[in-house]
Formats: structure tokens, C-alpha cells, sequence
């Protein structure tokens, strides 16, 4: 028997999880637009995946906010004729976005050298919206030079000058360290939520977890900060019972988003995700960066020497796929799903290197593709049952 | 009514053609020898923009998977090693490229013009395309190779220029090449010897830059895309040597002859094309003939910048070795250039070559290029006037080359063109009258 106090707090975590799911499902930026009406004469960033150094932004007092794609609910109608078939559905659907006016709130846009769809998204945008400040970043993919520092610093300080005067304000060195040390602390929390995720996956969904870091681009940073705080609690109350799944890693969902009910049907077609790599931009970093000393620089420095590996960063200190492997052992996870947007090149490249590790290894892999637009889950759903399956009774 | 002339079998047979097969099979020969008699050490490079210049110094020898991987499916021998690649998990949606060399290095890395040595040096040059960071990192872990990823930041400016700091990050990873080949062939840099192989370079880009002026004469003396590609590899493969410069000096003579005697490389000059886009080679011929027949010359491409854009003004320079090195890693080729920047370069081609079209060859393999080709062809003919066609196909994979549909939207594009010149033609007729 339940206690109720106990019940109270799961009610807590359900509303929490039903009204943001209802948010992202429906009209994620009308809340945005609203943020942006309540606040005269204050600016939105939009950012592209994979990660942006929100601090900057977030100091400038400005708010940054997640443009991830057009989701499951958003018609291609006139971005295909600028993007062609083979590229991925992301840029198509953030052009697409734009070109409907959807994207009214944002007075810039920052991209990133993470691919060369992407890169030339940059382009495009800046052309087809000349009002929005389309910023981009180089971000450094020489992990060993020593100069690597100095030149992602000099990066940061030119974004901070551009932010600067777009905002009509001087961020200080003060202002760029509380924002570091909020963001640490949302790190922090949602670090915690993956925690209890390896730890009790009972207790956590991979849904929930998901829904409450996403909520996280779209909202005040001091707002999602409290939230979090709140699910936790919530989190810590429940004691479930384990469930027959099979324990997996999911990979190569860094940029490209999959629909909400992709990821629900994941886990209940039979497995429970101890780690993933969704949203990984906004959960960048392992550890905090440090407020102490030359802000901009600690947060250089973080890029180059605490920043999490991933499908867009080419470090040649350690193999990639060496990195999955030991991500499957620290978390007692017994196979890995592949979880690739169609035309990503950087998720399908790793693919490849990680499908001839993992065989090496030992380790049982499932592939799947998927695209942000998919709307039938069926047969995703039949492979992850077929593959537990196999798993279990073998 | 339009008339093209029924299938025109182009043939280019200058002396320059002959020259370049025969330095060429010396370069190739090279690599053999690194393979299979251990003659010198091989440096993998990638050839949009790098530091070839510093590789030379040290006597090591060039490799360029890319080179190879086209000259794979020009022979028609790409297709067992894309779909090798692909048996271990490349996807159908990878660059082929790439595809075509993992299966050739794989194997016993044999090919028709070559065997392709092990690298000593996996110097990834990050100049613009992303896939070549995996691709190296790829034949990294597949090899014992050393990998350096040299980063070149993009080109993010709005005045199109590298930073400051641009510039001092890479001299300095230049300067950590240089340690790094130090270590690797176990001599010191001859500076000396650096100098002179610049030196080289910049009298090459001289020749290179003249010759592609040449084709703003009406008629071209030849085309900027399809003859182009003959004089690109030497470009790459040769640039920093003697030999490579002798070419292009020949090359500027063969070309400014032809233009003397008001020759081209067919027999009418109808009409004069832009082109974007990489070519599809492994129907390369086809796809020339496809606009031969109508009489149309490339007298620019984008593509022949795509390892260098000397034709504005960029020059090697002797006197400062590793900044003018940095500065054509940086600013002087196609890759590192953001899209916006090729609108322009476009546009400019259009306009100073008196072009009629652009013609975007959209290649799935290649998506630095192609990506958002359709926004490109948005402007230059709604904001520009200017009549576009945008075709696709693949650089490297024949699977996606289909000759009915390539020609049916090459031919009903050149129709209209010919009507509009028609009709221009008799307007002009009405006003003189």
C-alpha cells in the first residue's frame, strides 16, 4: 500500500511531465512568443543543435531557446524546394519554420560547424531572413593543439561583442560567471535525472527524463531550474518495481529529435534505456565548469577538455566507439540501440565504426533509422520487441 | 524550332591531354613503388586546400583518397567497393567517396592506375567538408597511420575574411605539422627548401589563374569544367614541383594558341554555361556529350576551385611560406567558403565570362555542395534573371545516373534557352527596324 504523501508526489511528477509534454506537442513556441511579449524590449536566440555556449546569451540577458526541428505536426510545404530529398529532415523542417513564419520571436539564429547541411543552413537563413542576427560558430576539431584554447576564447569573445550590441549592453565578466554557475546547476539537476535513470530505471522513464530536459530549450533557465528541482523530489519518492526489460544504451540522436511517441515506444516495447544521447548539447559538459578566473576562457576550455563525445567532435585522444564501449560497461547495460536520423551523415558514419566494435566486442546491437516527421511507430516498435526478445529467450 | 546537332562525340587530344596521362601515370607509379617497395613514406591528404607545400619538404608522398576514389569510378571499378564498405555498415545515404575508398583500403588497396601505400601521416586538412574528419578518422582506426586533424575555421565573417586569430591558430598548427613530419621521416625541416617549393606553387596558381581567364574569349578555348578536370589533377597532385609548373606553362601556351586561332573545343560555341557542382564521373563523358550536342561550353565551374581559387588574385608567397600556406587553407578555395560566398563567386563568373546559364549538378554524395542548391537556383532566377537548371546524380556512385532523365532535362532546358535567344534576337531585329 502506497503511502499518500508518496502518491502526491508521483501526481506531482505526472502533472509536471503532462503539461510540458502538452507544450512540446502542440505549440512549443507560443509560450516564447508569450516570454518575449511579457519582457518589452528583450531579444531571443535561437539555437541550432548540437551545442551552443547558451552562458553568453543567457548573460547578455537575453534567451536563448532550442530550434530543434519542426517535430511530427509541421508540413513540409516549402523548404523541399531549397533542401533536396537526401538531406535530413531537420533543416528542412527549421527552414521550414522560417519560410511559415514560425519563427517571428527570434531576433538571431546561431549555427554551428557540425555538418555541411547545417553549415550551408547558415547561409540560407541569412539570406531568406536578413532581420534575424544568424550567427555561426567554428567550433575547434583539433583537440590536441595547444592553441586550441586561445582560438575558441577569441570565438566566444567575438559571439559576446555581437550579443553585446544586440542586446544593447556590456556583458561583464560577473554577469558571464552567475550564468555559468546557473547552468552548471541545470546541468547538475538533469545529470541527477540520468543518475536515477541508470540507477532505477523504474523510477525514471527515458520519456519523462526526456520531456523534462526538452521543456529546458524552451523556457527561462531560473524557471526550468526550479522544475527539475521539483521532479527530482518527485523522482526520489517512487520505489517501483523492476520490470523483465533488457537494459540498453541508446546512440546517435544528438541533433535530430525523434517524435515523443518514438521514444515512449522504445521503452515499452520491452527495454529499459539506462543512457542516451538526446539533447546533447544541452547537457554537454560531465562536471561543472569552473567560475574561478577568465569566464570566456573556462568556457573554451570546457569545449576542448570536459565537453562529452559525440557523433560532431572528432577527438583523436581516444577512439569514438571506445567511448560507447565504456559507456555500456559503467552502466551495466547488456546491448546498444542505434538511433539514427535518416541523412545524418555524422550518425551514420559512427554507425559504421560502432557496428564493427561492437561485433568485436560482443555486444548486441539494434539499427534503427528515424526521421523527426515519422508518424507510424509500428515498425520501430515490432524491431525493439524482436530484439528483446531475442535477448531474453536466447 | 530548336535543333541540337544529333549525339556530338567530343574528344579533347591536346597536347596537354597527352602530358597530363603521361605525368600522371608518373605520380601514380610513385605510389606503387611506396606500396610495394617501400619507397618513401605516404602522407593521406584530402584536396581542399592543404599544406602539400610542407609534405614535399620533407619528401613524403602526397596520397589523396579522393583522388583515388575518382579515379576509381571514372574506370568504372567503383561500384564491389562501395557495396564492400557498405556489407560493414556503411549506409546507402554515406558519402561514396568514402564508401569507394574504406572497401579499397580494406583490401589489398590494388587499382588499374595504382596500389595505394599505407600512410605514414593521416593529415586530415578540415577545410570545410565535414566528412572528411570521419573519413580520416575512419582510415585512422583502420591503420596505423598518425592523425592530425588540421582545423581551418570557416569562413563566418560577414567581409568574408579570416580573423586575426583565424590566421595565428593555423600557423601554429602548421608549425605542430611540421614537428609532427619531423618526427615521422626523422629530419628537420629545410626551410630553404620550403621556400622554393612555395615559390612553385605561387608561379603554378600564376599560370593556373591565367589560363582560366582565357576563357572569357568568345569562343572559350576550352571548357571550363570538362577540359578543367584534366589540368585539376596535376594541380593537386603536382603543385610544388617542377614537373606540375612545366605543365601548366605548356598548358597557358597550348590554351592562348587556341585562342589566337579562335578555337574551341567544339565546333560552334552556341551557347556559354556556368557550372556548380562536382561532375558525375562515373559517366563523365555521357554527361559532356549531353551538352556538346548543343553546343554548350562551360566557361566557368565551381568545381575547379574546389582545392584552390587562385583565378581572383591569391598567390603562394615564397617570403612568408607558412602564412601564405594558412591563407590558402583558409580563404583562397571553394570548401572553406560559406554558401553565400558561392552565390557570389556565381554571379561574377556570369557576368565577367558573359554566361547565357548555370547549370547546378546536384551530387548526393557531396553535400557540402549540394546542400540548399535549391535556395541557389531560388536566386539566381528570381532574384537574377538568370535561366537555371538543376539535374542530379552522384560524384562516385553509378546507381544514381540516369541517362534518359539526364538528357530529357538538359535538352527541354537548352530548347527553351535557344527559343529565348530567338526571341531576344528578333526583338532586337524589331527595334532596329
Amino acid at each position: 500500500m502506497e503511502e499518500p504523501q508518496s502518491r502526491e508526489k508521483n501526481l506531482g511528477m505526472e502533472n509536471l511531465v503532462s503539461r510540458y509534454r502538452e507544450v512540446l506537442e502542440d505549440s512549443p513556441f507560443d509560450q516564447v512568443a508569450e516570454w518575449k511579449k511579457n519582457h518589452p524590449g528583450s531579444k531571443v536566440i535561437g539555437c541550432y543543435p548540437v551545442y551552443t555556449p547558451v552562458e553568453i546569451i543567457h548573460a547578455a540577458g537575453m534567451l536563448p531557446v532550442g530550434i530543434i526541428g519542426g517535430g511530427n505536426r509541421l508540413e513540409i510545404a516549402y523548404a523541399d524546394s531549397r533542401f533536396q530529398s537526401f538531406v535530413c529532415s531537420i533543416v528542412k523542417s527549421t527552414l521550414e519554420l522560417g519560410l511559415t513564419g514560425k519563427l517571428h520571436f527570434l531576433d538571431g539564429m546561431v549555427f554551428h560547424s557540425i555538418c555541411d547541411p547545417a553549415r550551408n543552413l547558415a547561409s540560407v537563413f541569412k539570406r531568406n531572413f536578413p532581420q534575424l542576427q544568424v550567427e555561426y560558430i567554428h567550433f575547434p576539431q583539433n583537440m590536441v593543439s595547444p592553441h586550441n584554447v586561445n582560438y575558441l576564447s577569441a570565438e566566444y569573445r567575438k559571439l559576446k561583442a555581437s550579443y553585446e550590441q544586440l542586446a544593447g549592453r556590456t556583458i561583464t565578466d560577473d554577469d558571464l560567471r552567475s550564468s555559468i554557475r546557473l547552468y552548471n546547476e541545470q546541468r547538475k539537476l538533469i545529470r541527477e535525472l540520468y543518475r536515477i535513470r541508470r540507477e532505477t530505471p523504474q523510477n525514471l522513464s527515458t520519456l519523462e527524463t526526456y520531456i523534462l530536459t526538452r521543456i529546458g530549450t524552451l523556457i527561462p533557465l531560473e524557471e526550468h531550474i526550479t522544475s527539475l528541482r521539483k521532479a527530482l523530489e518527485a523522482a526520489g519518492q517512487r520505489d517501483e518495481k523492476p520490470k523483465d526489460r533488457i537494459k540498453v544504451v541508446l546512440e546517435g540522436s544528438f541533433c535530430e529529435q525523434p517524435p515523443l511517441e518514438l521514444v515512449e515506444g522504445l521503452e515499452a516495447a520491452g527495454c529499459y534505456i539506462l543512457d542516451d544521447d538526446f539533447l546533447l548539447g544541452w547537457r554537454w559538459f560531465e562536471q561543472d565548469i569552473p567560475l574561478e578566473g577568465d569566464p570566456t576562457r573556462n568556457l573554451a576550455r570546457a569545449y576542448i577538455h570536459q565537453s562529452v563525445y559525440s557523433g560532431v567532435k572528432h577527438d583523436t585522444r581516444e577512439p569514438k566507439s571506445k567511448h560507447l564501449i565504456d559507456k555500456v560497461k559503467e552502466t551495466g547495460a547488456s546491448a546498444v540501440v542505434i538511433l539514427a536520423a535518416k541523412f545524418c551523415e555524422p550518425a551514420l558514419f559512427d554507425y559504421a565504426l560502432y557496428r564493427q566494435t561492437l561485433e568485436r566486442e560482443g555486444i548486441p546491437h539494434l539499427y534503427l533509422e528515424f526521421e523527426e516527421k515519422m508518424w507510424i511507430f509500428d515498425k520501430a516498435r515490432t524491431e525493439v520487441e524482436t530484439f528483446v526478445e531475442s535477448m531474453l529467450f536466447d | 524550332m530548336a535543333q541540337a546537332a544529333e549525339a556530338v562525340k567530343t574528344s579533347y587530344q591536346g597536347q596537354i591531354h597527352l602530358l597530363q596521362k603521361e605525368l600522371m601515370g608518373n605520380y601514380f607509379n610513385q605510389l606503387t613503388r611506396c606500396a610495394e617497395q617501400g619507397e618513401g613514406k605516404a602522407a593521406y591528404m584530402l584536396i581542399s586546400g592543404n599544406p602539400v607545400e610542407l609534405i614535399l619538404a620533407f619528401d613524403l608522398i602526397p596520397v589523396y583518397p579522393e583522388i583515388n576514389a575518382l579515379q576509381l569510378a571514372v574506370k568504372k571499378v567503383a561500384l564491389p567497393f562501395i557495396q564492400k564498405a557498405e556489407e560493414i555498415g556503411y549506409s546507402m545515404d554515406n558519402c561514396a567517396y568514402v564508401k569507394a575508398d574504406v572497401g579499397l583500403f580494406l583490401g589489398d588497396r590494388k587499382t588499374p592506375f595504382a596500389t595505394i601505400p599505407l600512410p605514414s601521416l593521416i593529415l586530415c586538412n578540415y577545410v570545410g567538408c565535414n566528412v572528411y574528419l570521419q573519413w580520416f578518422e575512419h582510415l585512422a582506426e583502420y591503420s596505423n597511420g598518425t592523425l592530425y586533424n588540421l582545423d581551418i575555421p570557416f569562413m563566418r565573417d560577414p567581409s568574408g575574411k579570416p580573423s586575426p586569430e583565424d590566421v595565428t591558430y593555423v600557423v601554429r598548427q602548421l608549425e605542430e605539422v611540421i614537428e609532427l613530419c619531423e618526427r615521422i621521416t626523422g629530419k628537420k625541416l629545410d626551410y630553404a627548401k620550403l621556400k622554393r617549393i612555395v615559390a612553385l606553387s605561387g608561379e603554378t596558381g600564376e599560370m593556373w589563374s591565367r589560363i582560366k581567364a582565357l576563357t572569357k574569349h568568345v569562343p572559350s578555348p576550352f571548357d571550363c569544367y570538362f577540359d578543367s578536370v584534366t589540368m585539376m589533377a596535376p594541380l593537386y597532385c603536382l603543385r610544388g614541383t617542377e614537373e606540375g609548373l612545366r605543365f601548366f606553362e605548356v598548358a597557358l601556351k597550348e590554351m592562348e594558341e587556341k585562342v589566337q586561332m579562335g578555337i574551341g573545343p567544339l565546333p560552334e560555341e552556341r551557347f556559354r554555361f556556368v557550372i556548380e557542382g562536382p561532375p558525375p564521373w562515373p559517366y563523365l563523358r555521357v554527361f559532356r556529350d549531353l551538352f556538346a550536342k548543343w553546343g554548350a561550353v562551360a566557361v566557368a565551374s565551381t568545381y575547379s576551385t574546389v582545392g584552390g581559387l587562385w583565378e581572383f588574385g591569391f598567390r603562394h608567397d615564397p617570403n612568408h611560406p607558412l602564412e601564405s600556406i594558412a591563407a590558402h587553407m583558409l580563404e583562397w578555395n571553394l570548401t572553406n567558403r560559406n554558401f553565400l560566398q558561392r552565390y557570389e563567386q556565381i554571379r561574377r563568373y556570369v557576368e565577367e565570362w558573359s554566361a547565357d546559364a548555370l547549370v547546378i549538378h546536384s551530387v548526393k554524395s557531396c553535400r557540402l555542395f549540394s546542400a540548399g542548391q535549391g535556395d541557389m537556383r531560388e536566386y539566381f532566377t528570381k532574384e537574377l534573371g538568370i535561366p537555371t537548371l538543376l539535374v542530379e546524380s552522384d560524384i562516385e556512385d553509378p546507381r544514381y545516373f540516369s541517362e534518359a532523365q539526364m538528357k530529357n532535362r538538359i535538352d527541354a532546358f537548352f530548347e527553351s534557352l535557344e527559343h529565348r535567344k530567338i526571341l531576344h534576337a528578333a526583338s532586337a531585329e524589331g527595334r532596329r527596324t
